[in-house]
């Protein structure tokens, strides 16, 4: 259960010095302003959780009903919804604008975002299988290879073959925030964090 | 990719020369040897620029007792303390890793007649 959370856009990656001047990739997140629109409690619907609005939308893209609810939560409507299942939501208030400075340099999180859509892929790029010699008179370069033994007489559940690839949501765990910029609102994390640039991202705790 | 650029600024340096493949160059470098910091010279021609922003790298060629060696510096690292530009070089090309494959005096660049103002 995490206790904190923001949502952000990623911006792309690039690198930083630190003190001892070695260079640290990282990536750059545009992270909130995200408002709390609504809190979910333990006793009224089973769980705890917070709901974060983030991004701005124009106001003729909006239907009518998701124009509604924003009305009823008394929010400007955002871009994005995303519920984040908090250990106390109490911390938190309705109408509570969350900034990048939630979080600290130095701290451990984990990101969560959609991993960038790859198309149909084979079996060595999707899973890393080995593939044929490419020379040599071999015909057999990059397919799939034996699906089972032949006693078997079908192929099990769960064997892996070509398909789509990415757009999965993927979580990094444990990464570190480098630096955090309070005014310009841009967390920098260590290394990569899934996701094309401009995806959603959400940074938790 | 404003933004990008935004924290990359920070971490830019605005004391760097200007300097271009071909020129020679005297890059002063902080090493830490035994818990102890101290400045290394390594002087050389520069044979390539790549990347940029803050990501900028250049590499340097020198013959040491024989032997080529190359070293590839982050432009903006806070490592490098000080790159002093020896000479201009005249070349035509960007890249020069040409320089490799000859020795002696065909390894030589020749001297931009290019006035630089000093300051």
């Amino acid at each position: 259960m995490i206790t904190k959370g923001i949502l952000g856009r990623k911006v792309g990656m690039t690198q930083v010095f630190d003190e001892v001047g070695r260079a640290i990739p990282v990536t750059v997140i545009e992270a909130g302003p995200c408002v709390v629109v609504r809190k979910k409690s333990k006793d009224r619907d089973g769980y705890s959780a917070i709901q974060l609005g983030f991004g701005d939308i124009k106001e003729k893209k909006l239907t009518k009903p998701v124009k509604g609810y924003f009305e009823k939560h008394k929010t400007r409507p955002r871009r994005h919804l995303r519920e984040l299942r908090v250990a106390d939501a109490d911390k938190f208030q309705v109408g509570q604008e969350l900034k990048a400075d939630l979080f600290t340099s130095g701290e451990i999180v984990n990101v969560t975002g959609i991993s960038r859509g790859l198309g149909f892929a084979g079996t060595i790029r999707r899973y890393g299988f080995a593939r044929g010699p490419m020379t040599h008179g071999s015909k057999y370069h990059r397919r799939v290879g034996s699906l089972q033994s032949r006693a078997a007489a079908r192929v099990f559940k769960g064997r892996r073959m070509p398909g789509r690839l990415g757009g999965d949501r993927v979580t990094t765990k444990n990464v570190r925030v480098v630096k955090v910029d309070p005014e310009k609102n841009l967390i920098l994390i260590g290394g990569s964090v899934p996701g094309a640039t401009g995806a959603l991202v959400t940074i938790k705790r | 990719m404003d933004l990008i650029k935004l924290v990359e600024q920070e971490n830019m340096r605005q004391d760097i020369p200007a300097f271009k493949p071909g020129d020679s160059v005297r890059v002063l470098v902080k090493v830490v040897e035994g818990g102890r910091e101290r400045t290394q010279a390594y002087e050389g021609i520069v044979i390539a620029r790549s990347g940029g922003g803050a990501r900028e790298t250049f590499t340097v060629r020198r013959i040491s007792y024989g032997v080529g060696v190359e070293r590839i510096f982050p432009l903006h690292s806070p490592r490098v303390e000080k790159i002093e530009v020896v000479r201009r070089g005249s070349v035509r090309r960007a890249k020069l890793h040409y320089l490799r494959n000859l020795t002696g005096r065909a390894a030589k660049v020749k001297e931009s007649n290019v006035r630089v103002t000093r300051d």
